[in-house]
């Protein structure tokens, strides 16, 4: 390559293996890092404009449309707040279906990004399909696992993508104990398969980086972190889910679609596995803690690109989980409890697979909503990557054009980036001057 | 080299390709667990972002797209996809009808921006959501909010051995008799679109005991009028009646006008 020594400028194409359409921009002057974006290019879809006039028991179906990848996330944050506002509380055996089904999402989006969008960067490959050619097996064993989410999402939901079967209040219809049980078999091999991914990821090579961003996630006093809990982050934040919005800002920059958000001291902050496991080590099962442990994993996880192995031990976690509730099953008196609207404001954060998710409605007394307003995790986590990148960059200006965009992408993966909620490309442009 | 003799370059190539959309449709390709590699053994993925860096330049075979044309960008974008395919197919309520973001299309959408977005000014976006059909000719399309796995496999293993797709155009209400489940609106009043809804999914919804509500759009031949009656006789409120016709299909002639 035949750089200037005091300017050059680049522009890589789409940046693949992530959901939604972004593009990164990095510009050099001098070998000084200048400026760092991540551009989010995916059009504006506008949900919390015309929820508005909806009625409160439609938020569901219509949320879980933001993301293909993670609805259930959408339904359950959506459900529970719309719950809140209707003073009801959704308890028991509904209680462990909904984290059933949010099991299956977990299973089915961390192994699609642990096998399909992550692993072939540590192994050099442009795709999983790529990868299937030296490493067959493995990858049928990413693909099996990711198959067992599914099911889960398909007896529990009806089906995989947006499921029909969620409602405020539970479900349309519960699923009867003989449904459930071919899971359990499934979910073993699934949980023996979570294990050998836990060792499989933690052979590869990972760059020594630490992040500084401060951490928040959910935390529960029993449990992990899923479907509820107060917030909390590394930073001391200990708070109930109703100051969501006076912890976390979202402002709107030139440069995205997405509104950013941040912690109100001015922290960037991220939200996702590495915040979920290092704020809630000692909620994990036995089990995904003696794996972690085993992993090199400590208690905390700054380095981003650990972060496949995070996802590899909450893959465990969500399968063992399951497994536990399959078990245990005793179905509900009724699919639903009645949730009639009055007017009020109702909020509620879950962990999706990408990190806290929050949504907040209004309604009035007819249950028609006048408000909403929706913060997801890939929207909070933009800032930090932009952090990561510019940290990650500096020191790797000698690479070449192609190494280096290689090296970014993946940096930008380690946060499962998910454009389709935070609103979709990204596109490298690293321009030199 | 493949057990043919024939080289992988010769395999014909597919593209996918995202407007705007929720990535469900083609995370539905990436959902295809038992078939995905013998698939990629039979067809070149030339380009599809979402599971591959490797991209091929085009023409290509068969391309899917996903999700609805909102920016002046997307018209150039799209107009360029049937330019470099020879087929195209659209995928999923995003594609066939503008999806549910077409709710703007009787709305003021500088309204909406100024809803979400704190510097308005710095959005760019048309006033109406459109599927790629109403800028370029589409071959085939697929309905559905998601499409089915099933019917994306058939379409695909079609074009594949060079036959018409066999994707059938009757109602959800066929599929749901074919399955043998009670009527939930003859049985219990639940408002249900499955008479007027495109069939594909299998009749699901009344599976679980819950109305169709619409997601793979009008079907071929439907009777609105009739339907409205008889959800008004199970106690539909007029409101009721237009939120339910008017969410992922809005955009659809047949639901967006009797919704309004």
């Amino acid at each position: 390559m035949t750089h200037g020594t005091t300017s050059r400028t680049l522009s890589v194409g789409a940046l693949a293996r992530i959901e939604g359409e972004a593009a990164m921009h990095v510009s050099v002057r001098d070998g000084v890092v200048e400026d760092v974006a991540l551009r989010i290019y995916e059009p504006p879809r506008f949900f919390e404009a015309f929820l508005r006039g909806r009625g409160h028991t439609e938020p569901p179906d219509i949320t879980a449309r933001i993301c293909g990848i993670c609805p259930v996330a959408y339904q359950m944050s959506a459900c529970q707040a719309i719950e809140d506002a209707c003073g009801v509380r959704v308890e028991g055996a509904l209680r462990d279906l909904r984290r059933l089904l949010y099991c299956g999402e977990w299973i089915e989006s961390h192994a699609l990004h642990i096998y399909m969008l992550h692993a072939p960067d540590f192994l050099g490959y442009p795709s999983a399909v790529h990868m299937a050619r030296d490493h067959r097996a493995v990858v049928e064993r990413g693909l099996d696992i990711k198959k067992t989410g599914n099911e889960i999402l398909t007896v529990v939901g009806g089906r995989a993508i947006h499921p029909v079967n969620v409602r405020v209040g539970g479900f349309h219809r519960a699923p009867s104990p003989a449904e459930l049980r071919p899971l359990r078999e499934r979910l073993l091999r699934a949980r023996d398969a979570a294990l050998d991914t836990v060792r499989w990821v933690a052979s590869f090579d990972f760059p020594d980086v630490q992040g500084g961003w401060e951490m928040l996630a959910l935390r529960h006093p029993t449990e992990y972190p899923m479907l509820e809990g107060r917030l909390v982050s590394s930073g001391g934040l200990d708070a109930p889910v109703h100051d969501f919005e006076r912890h976390v800002v979202e402002s709107h920059v030139r440069h995205s679609t997405a509104l950013h958000g941040s912690l109100a001291g001015g922290a960037h902050h991220i939200t996702g596995p590495l915040a979920r496991y290092s704020l809630n080590f000692d909620r994990l099962p036995a089990l995904a803690r003696t794996a972690a442990l085993a992993a090199g994993l400590g208690e905390v996880c700054r380095n981003p690109f650990q972060s496949i192995v995070v996802r590899a031990v909450e893959l465990l976690v969500a399968c063992d989980e399951a497994l536990h509730i399959v078990e245990t099953y005793e179905p509900p008196a009724r699919p639903f409890v009645d949730v009639p609207a009055r007017a009020g404001r109702g909020c509620a954060a879950t962990e999706a697979p990408r990190g806290t998710l929050y949504h907040r409605y209004d309604l009035d007394a007819e249950g028609t909503i006048t408000s909403a307003v929706i913060v997801p995790p890939t929207a909070q986590n933009q800032a930090a990557i932009e952090d990561d990148l510019r940290g990650f960059v500096a020191p790797r200006l000698h690479l070449d054009d192609a190494e280096l965009t290689r090296q970014c992408e993946m940096a930008i993966r380690n946060h499962d980036p998910c454009i389709s909620c935070a609103t979709h490309f990204l596109d490298l442009t690293v321009e030199r001057r | 080299m493949t057990a043919a003799g024939t080289t992988p370059a010769r395999l014909p190539s597919l593209a996918v390709w995202k407007f705007s959309s929720c990535d469900g449709c083609q995370l539905t390709l990436l959902d295809c667990e038992d078939e995905l590699l013998a698939l990629a053994g039979r067809v070149r993925i030339a380009q599809f972002l979402e599971a591959s860096r490797a991209v091929e330049p085009g023409p290509y075979d068969v391309s899917l797209v996903e999700g609805s044309i909102t920016t002046a960008d997307d018209v150039e974008r799209i107009r360029h996809v049937r330019e470099v395919s020879k087929v195209v197919v659209a995928i999923g309520a995003c594609a066939t009808a503008g999806g549910i973001q077409a709710l703007r299309n009787s709305a003021d959408v500088g309204e909406y921006v100024s809803i979400v977005y704190a510097h308005p000014e710095y959005i760019a976006t048309l006033a109406q959501s459109t599927p790629p059909s109403a800028h370029i000719t589409v071959d085939h399309e697929l309905h559905g909010c998601p499409v089915d796995r099933g019917q994306l496999l058939e379409v695909l293993g079609a074009l594949l051995a060079g036959r018409r797709p066999r994707i059938a155009a009757h109602s959800v209400c066929v599929e749901c008799k074919r399955r043998g489940t009670v009527c939930v609106m003859v049985a219990h009043g639940t408002p249900c679109l499955g008479p007027v809804t495109h069939a594909g999914c299998g009749a699901l919804c009344p599976a679980y005991a819950r109305g169709c509500f619409g997601c793979f759009g009008p079907a071929d031949t439907v009777n609105l009028g009739s339907l409205r009656g008889a959800l008004r006789e199970n106690g539909a409120s007029p409101r009721d009646v237009s939120r339910l016709l008017r969410t992922f299909n809005v955009g659809a002639a047949a639901f967006g006008e009797a919704g309004e």
